[in-house]
C-alpha cells in the first residue's frame, strides 16, 4: 500500500510539467507558426531549422547546454539571482523551460501546417469585411486551424511526457519537484524494484496507445466532417 | 529459372555468413570487458593502460552505479569482470549465479568527501552544519554506495531532516560530481578519487567513523571464466602496480 503511495507524486508532477509546457507551448508556438506562415523576411527558413532541431538533436546535446544555460554562469541563473536562488537547473521552472525547448517543433510544426492550410484566401476576406488583422486572427485563422492545434497540443503534451534524457541531465531526481514518471521508472527499473515499475510502465503504455489512437480516430473524423 | 534464384540466394547467405563471421572475429579478440562503478573511472582508465602494456589485452570499461550495472548484468550483459562500489552487489552476483564463486575480493576501500569549486566554502564539519547553500549535491543512495555513505554522514551529524530538501541526487557519482563542478550545485559529496589529482575548490575529507567502510569488491563473472584476458586483468588488480596507482587516486587497499 505504501508502495501505491509513492507512485502518485511522479504522475501527479508529470501531469503538471505538461500541463504547463503545453501551456507555454502554445502561447510561443503560435506566433512562431504564424510568422513562418505569413512571414517573407529571409531569416524565415534559418528559423523555421533553428526551431526543428530538437527532433534531430540528442536529449544529452539540449541537456549539456541546459546545464551550463540553466546555471549560475548563464541566463538562467541570473534569472534565478532575480528572486534570490543561483540556478534554474533542479528547478520545476528549469524543467518547463527544458521541455518547451524540446517539444517546440511537435507544435510548431502542425499549427503551421494548418496556417499554410487556410492559405491568405479567408483572411483578405475577413479584412474586406472590415476586420482588424488581430480579430481576424482570432475569429478566421485560430478557428480554421483548429485541428493543427488540437494536434500540436496532443503531441506538445504526450511528448513532454515521454520526456526522458534532457531530464535525468538538469533534474537532479528530487522527489516531487523534478523527479518525473520516465525518472521513477527508471530508478525502479535500476533498483531491480519491478513491481511499480510494471504498474507504471504499463500505464504508460496504455496511456501512449489511447491517445495516438483517439489521435488517428479524431483525424479522420475531422477530415469526413470538413468534406 | 528458378535455379538461378537460388544460386543467387545462397551468394546472399555465404555473404551474410562472412559478414558474421567478421563480427564474431572482432568480439573474440583477447578483450576483457569490464563493468566500473562510477567512483573508480579515473583509476580504471590508468589502471587500463598499465594492464595493455604489461599483458598485451585490452581492458574495455562500463562506467554506471553500482546499482545500475547489477541490472545490467542480472540482465545478461556481456561483462567479464564487475568492479562494485559495495560488497553486497557483488554478493548478490555469485548467488544468485551471475558470477564465480570464490573470486570475490576487495580491491579498493573509497572515501568520500565534501567538495566545492569555491576555494573558500568548506571549512569543515561547521560547512554543513550552518547550511549555508542552496543545494547539496549526493549520488543516489539506493543504486550508489557513495550515495548511502553521504546519506550516513548527515545522519551521523544529526542534519539529515535538516538538509534534506537541498538535496539534488546524481544518477550515479560522476554526475554528481559534474552538478558541483558546473555550479548548480554549491556543495556535494562526492568521491575522494575524483579530486585527488587536482587542489582546485575546497575540500573536507570526511573522517572514517561518520560512514561505515565503503568497501568495493570485484568479481569475476560467468562470461570471463574462460576468457584469459579476464583472469589477467583480476591477477593485475592484486599486483602491486596497480595497488600503487589505486592508492594514490586516494583509495585504501587490503592485503
Amino acid at each position: 500500500m505504501n508502495e501505491i503511495a509513492d507512485l502518485w507524486p511522479p504522475i501527479r508532477l508529470t501531469l503538471e510539467l505538461a500541463t504547463i509546457t503545453t501551456i507555454g507551448l502554445l502561447m510561443i508556438g503560435t506566433p512562431i507558426a504564424w510568422w513562418l506562415c505569413h512571414s517573407r523576411s529571409k531569416w524565415k527558413d534559418i528559423v523555421a531549422a533553428v526551431v526543428t532541431l530538437p527532433i534531430v538533436l540528442p536529449p544529452t546535446v539540449i541537456g549539456f547546454y541546459l546545464l551550463i544555460a540553466l546555471g549560475p554562469k548563464g541566463p538562467g541563473g541570473w534569472i534565478a539571482g532575480l528572486y534570490g536562488e543561483r540556478s534554474l537547473a533542479f528547478t520545476f521552472q528549469g524543467l518547463v523551460i527544458g521541455s518547451i525547448i524540446y517539444s517546440l517543433p511537435f507544435v510548431v510544426q502542425p499549427i503551421r501546417n494548418a496556417f499554410e492550410a487556410i492559405g491568405k484566401r479567408p483572411l483578405e476576406v475577413a479584412s474586406t469585411l472590415g476586420a482588424s488583422p488581430w480579430n481576424a486572427f482570432w475569429t478566421v485563422a485560430v478557428p480554421l486551424a483548429r485541428p493543427g492545434f488540437m494536434t500540436g497540443t496532443i503531441l506538445g503534451f504526450t511528448h513532454t511526457i515521454g520526456e526522458f534524457g534532457v531530464v535525468l541531465m538538469i533534474g537532479g531526481n528530487i522527489a516531487g519537484e523534478t523527479k518525473v514518471l520516465s525518472v521513477a521508472i527508471y530508478d525502479y527499473v535500476e533498483t531491480l524494484e519491478w513491481t511499480p515499475a510494471h504498474i507504471l510502465a504499463g500505464g504508460m503504455l496504455l496511456f501512449s496507445f489511447i491517445i495516438i489512437l483517439s489521435m488517428i480516430k479524431f483525424e479522420k473524423y475531422f477530415s469526413k466532417s470538413a468534406q | 529459372m528458378k535455379k538461378t534464384k537460388i544460386c543467387q540466394n545462397n551468394k546472399f547467405l555465404i555473404l551474410f555468413l562472412i559478414f558474421w563471421g567478421l563480427t564474431y572475429k572482432i568480439a573474440l579478440a583477447e578483450n576483457v570487458r569490464v563493468a566500473v562503478a562510477a567512483n573508480f573511472t579515473e583509476v580504471a582508465n590508468e589502471i587500463g593502460q598499465a594492464f595493455e602494456q604489461k599483458t598485451g589485452h585490452k581492458a574495455l570499461y562500463s562506467f554506471g552505479s553500482t546499482g545500475q550495472l547489477f541490472t545490467q548484468i542480472s540482465q545478461g550483459a556481456p561483462f567479464d569482470i564487475f568492479l562494485a562500489a559495495d560488497q553486497s552487489r557483488p554478493k548478490k552476483a555469485v548467488e544468485d549465479g551471475y558470477a564465480v564463486s570464490g573470486s570475490q575480493f576487495t580491491y579498493a576501500v573509497g572515501k568520500i568527501a565534501l567538495y566545492s569549486e569555491d576555494p573558500d566554502f568548506i571549512k569543515d564539519e561547521k560547512t554543513l552544519r550552518e547550511g549555508k547553500f542552496t543545494k547539496i549535491a549526493i549520488a543516489n543512495p539506493s543504486t550508489a554506495p557513495y550515495g548511502a555513505a553521504a546519506v550516513d554522514v548527515m545522519k551521523h551529524l544529526g542534519l539529515y531532516s535538516k538538509l534534506e530538501s537541498k538535496i539534488v541526487q546524481g544518477n550515479n557519482i560522476a554526475q554528481t560530481y559534474q552538478f558541483v563542478h558546473s555550479l548548480n550545485a554549491e556543495i556535494g559529496f562526492v568521491a575522494l578519487s575524483q579530486i585527488s589529482s587536482h587542489n582546485n575548490g575546497s575540500r573536507w575529507i570526511i573522517p572514517a567513523d561518520l560512514y561505515s567502510e565503503i568497501a568495493q569488491d570485484a568479481v569475476l563473472l560467468n562470461e570471463g571464466e574462460n576468457n584469459e584476458a579476464a583472469l589477467a586483468f583480476i591477477n593485475f588488480l592484486k599486483n602491486p602496480l596497480a595497488r600503487n596507482i589505486i592508492e594514490k587516486y586516494g583509495y585504501g587497499t587490503k592485503q
